[in-house]
């Protein structure tokens, strides 16, 4: 059950990501970055991370994508004209990515020690409430700088909307 | 039946969407479409802490996917900000016709 779900939402990831690439128009590739990131959060839940797929659907796939996507039309920049490239470099270049994904996945398997399976509930430890226990606790300095760099964001944002720049 | 899932198979994963958003980063031209890339990326490395988190049994990597989605946030924002300050004086987005820095 969990190879099933794994394989489907993996194959979902990927291909959306290959097409977030492809495609011409940037509204193309905008949805297909939200199906990347939904299919991501299926994978966090697999894998105990309760609160961090929630974070991932809501933050993620509703804040930063709607703001793209209000970049996107605010901006009207259409499909991309893409310039004329030799047939050769047309033909061999997926091939190529799927030899260097594939070469990549060989060193991976190779340098790390064979691991246990992954089972659904198998580490329950990413429920909210342990999540933000840590993260009050043990972190709570990390979390406050973090503060910081939201309001740095926030004014640098504030100052590059101004008109005279 | 299938053959099980274990954390190899996540990082692989984890790699080949990074390769995909390191060749979307470095083929496309527009640079909202580049910056769509960046957030594949970032959600590789993500993949990876929370299989590794998985792994050892411990929330360590949970926490610091939080804070790399909190940093992605911020950098979307200003990144976009820059974006728009960028057209209005451009009228482009395409990063082969922004060359003021090119000597």
């Amino acid at each position: 059950m969990e190879g099933l779900l794994f394989l489907t939402f993996a194959t979902i990831a990927v291909l959306c990501a290959l097409n977030l690439v492809l495609q011409t128009h940037p509204i193309s590739s905008a949805l297909s970055l939200i199906g990347v990131l939904g299919s991501i959060a299926v994978l966090y839940l697999l894998l105990g991370g309760e609160f961090i797929a929630a974070v991932q659907l809501i933050v993620y796939a509703g804040a930063i994508m709607v703001l793209f996507v209000f970049v996107i039309m605010l901006l009207n920049t259409g499909a991309e004209k893409q310039p004329t490239r030799k047939i050769v470099v047309t033909w061999i270049s997926l091939p190529l990515l799927f030899t260097f994904i594939a070469l990549a996945a060989m060193l991976i398997a190779q340098q790390v020690p064979k691991t246990e399976v992954v089972t659904f509930g198998g580490f329950s430890g990413g429920t909210t409430l342990s999540v933000g226990r840590s993260l009050f606790t043990q972190y709570l300095l990390p979390f406050e700088v973090t503060s910081i760099l939201i309001l740095i964001a926030i004014l640098g944002a504030v100052v590059l909307a101004r008109k005279e720049i | 039946m299938l053959h099980p899932i274990t954390v190899t198979h996540y990082l692989v994963l984890s790699a080949a969407l990074l390769l995909i958003g390191t060749l979307g980063v470095l083929l496309r031209r527009n640079a909202v479409v580049i910056m769509m890339s960046i957030e594949l990326i970032l959600n590789a490395v993500n993949i990876n802490l929370i299989a590794f988190s998985e792994h050892l049994k411990t929330l360590n990597g949970q926490i610091f996917a939080i804070f790399v989605i909190t940093v992605a946030v911020a950098e979307a924002a200003v990144g976009l900000g820059i974006l728009i300050a960028l057209f209005r004086n451009k009228e482009t987005v395409l990063i082969d016709e922004i060359d003021i820095l090119k000597w």
